[in-house]
């Protein structure tokens, strides 16, 4: 794969699978308060 | 579905359903695009012209994309849509507050989304009954959930600091009998920081998030008293202070930019000039007739913004002098399973606000606006408060229209409903000019992470089986 490099990333068909426990930490209880954004999550299992 | 852009010298490939992501060189990056919709002959021809490139070469790359396919690496399919289905009939419960202890403040910022604190209505402050019983109310709804967020939030909440301390002391004296662990966070515009503040704070807030919006004469523009003063020089030593004291506990120092500060790099710079590391800039949230609404003309500078940002925090980075920006920060192997990713941020469903005097709302941005209001925390939700419930339980990344083919929608969960709501009268629609900023800071994210990667970073396929989940 010389010309191509992946990255490790979370597999998503697997977190599928698995269920989610719902957890993990509001997203607008961190810092936005005026936008949506998860991918910044930490998921509790994981962390 | 694929995303593929170029970030200074990377080619970066994004596959949606996966969420994996792939640095390539520019044969690859050519050859990925072309692969889906082009014969092996076509591809052969095209690349082999334009690159230094033998067929075998483009063989060999064809075959690393076909095994990067059959791993789920690469043109996954989407398999998320009955998740998105199943997650419309969950029967929901309660799991975050924000808590508004008082409609109310000390500053007069014109900008201010909730009115100066108010929300356009009457000014008021939460008494300890209130909100001892929506504690009550969130914990009484919160079926299986074990962690539980509570944000401090206004208006400006030290203006009612006696009763947070007595609601948080409240709350601890009960979470662990009911089998909860409640996480305070607080909101405050820092003006009556002292040191009583500090050291409740940082013994029991989760997170703290400081509202400064950057340089003096940024912050001074709309952050001033009923006088007319700013507050730069009164609430900048006060936060030094406080996050000093808090050692190695979270906190943001969060910043809003208007239309008159699209530089809002140099607002971000100086924050962390300031020694302040973990930092937030967000958007103005406001009407067009206002004077600080986002211009179309002015989205190619914000754009130019996220892009000098990444560039800044590569430098600083490398030079040790790092800080974390929060729509920049992607854990890429222990961020959000998927059904958080579908599911957002659960306004109406698993988070609400709640008023001083005990009206629900499907979340802060709502809070004012009858025909959303859910209910109170004395009687549970109208029938009412119950179909707005089940209309926002109904909206996700797959409902929306405007979603369907939107690469990020996998990272916004389809976005603010608010933002939504208030630009285009419908919870189910979505805000164009904030996808178009979130796309784009998600692409700078991913360059700010790929800048710096270990060898433990990479993707090897042999170790497939103990790969992350």
């Amino acid at each position: 794969m010389s010309r191509i490099v992946t990255i490790n990333t979370r597999d998503l068909d697997k977190s599928a699978k698995e269920g989610g426990c719902g957890e993990c930490q509001t997203s607008c209880q961190s810092a936005c308060k005026t936008s949506c954004g998860v991918a910044n999550q930490a998921c509790e299992k994981k962390s | 579905m694929i995303h593929c852009y170029k970030f200074d010298d990377k080619n970066i490939v994004l596959d949606v359903f996966s969420g994996s992501i792939h640095m390539v060189d520019e044969v690859a990056y050519d050859i990925i695009q072309m692969y889906e919709d082009h014969t092996r002959e076509q591809i052969v021809a095209d690349i082999t012209s334009k690159h230094n490139v033998t067929e075998a070469e483009v063989d060999e790359c064809l075959k690393d994309i076909e095994d990067l396919k059959e791993a789920g690496k690469l043109f996954a399919p989407d398999k998320f849509e009955n998740i998105s289905y199943d997650l419309k009939k969950r029967k929901w419960t309660l799991k975050a507050l924000c808590l508004h202890v008082a409609h109310t403040c000390n500053l007069n910022c014109s900008y201010c989304f909730a009115a100066q604190g108010n929300f356009h209505g009457e000014r008021g402050l939460m008494s300890f009954e209130t909100g001892k019983r929506a504690i009550d109310f969130l914990i009484e709804n919160s079926g299986y959930h074990k962690n539980l967020d509570i944000d401090f939030f206004g208006g400006e909440p030290l203006m009612n600091w006696e009763v947070v301390k007595k609601l948080v002391l409240y709350a601890r004296s009960i979470e662990k009998d009911a089998g909860k662990n409640i996480r305070f966070t607080l909101t405050t515009n820092g003006i009556n920081i002292d040191d009583d503040v500090i050291d409740f704070c940082n013994k029991e807030m989760h997170n703290v998030v400081l509202s400064l919006d950057g340089r003096k004469e940024t912050n001074d523009r709309f952050r001033v008293d009923y006088k007319g003063n700013g507050s730069y020089d009164v609430i900048v030593p006060k936060f030094k202070k406080f996050v000093e004291a808090r050692g190695n506990k979270s906190y943001y120092m969060r910043g809003t930019y208007t239309h008159f500060n699209t530089d809002f790099v140099e607002d971000i710079k100086h924050m962390a000039d300031l020694g302040f590391k973990e930092l937030s800039m967000e958007p103005v949230v406001t009407s067009p007739d206002s004077p600080s609404f986002l211009t179309e003309e002015d989205l190619p500078v914000l754009m130019q913004q996220y892009e000098d940002l990444a560039h800044e925090m590569i430098k600083r980075n490398k030079e040790g002098n790092g800080f974390t920006f929060y729509h920049y920060m992607l854990d890429l192997t222990c961020g959000p399973c998927i059904y958080k990713r579908i599911s957002g941020c659960g306004a109406g469903t698993e988070y609400i606000a709640v008023t001083p005097w005990g009206d629900i709302y499907p979340c802060h941005q709502f809070v004012g606006d009858e025909k959303m209001k859910l209910g109170d925390i004395f009687n549970g939700f109208t029938d009412h408060g119950k179909e707005v419930s089940r209309d926002f339980a109904q909206v996700n990344c797959y409902t929306r229209e405007g979603c369907k083919d939107c690469w990020a929608k996998l990272y916004c969960s389809g976005g603010c409903a608010a933002n939504a709501y208030h630009s285009g009268g419908d919870i189910k629609e979505i805000y164009d000019y904030g996808c178009k900023l979130f796309r784009k800071r998600i692409e700078c994210a991913l360059a700010v992470r790929l800048s710096d990667l270990k060898e433990d970073d990479i993707y090897v396929p042999d170790a497939d089986a103990e790969s992350v989940d």
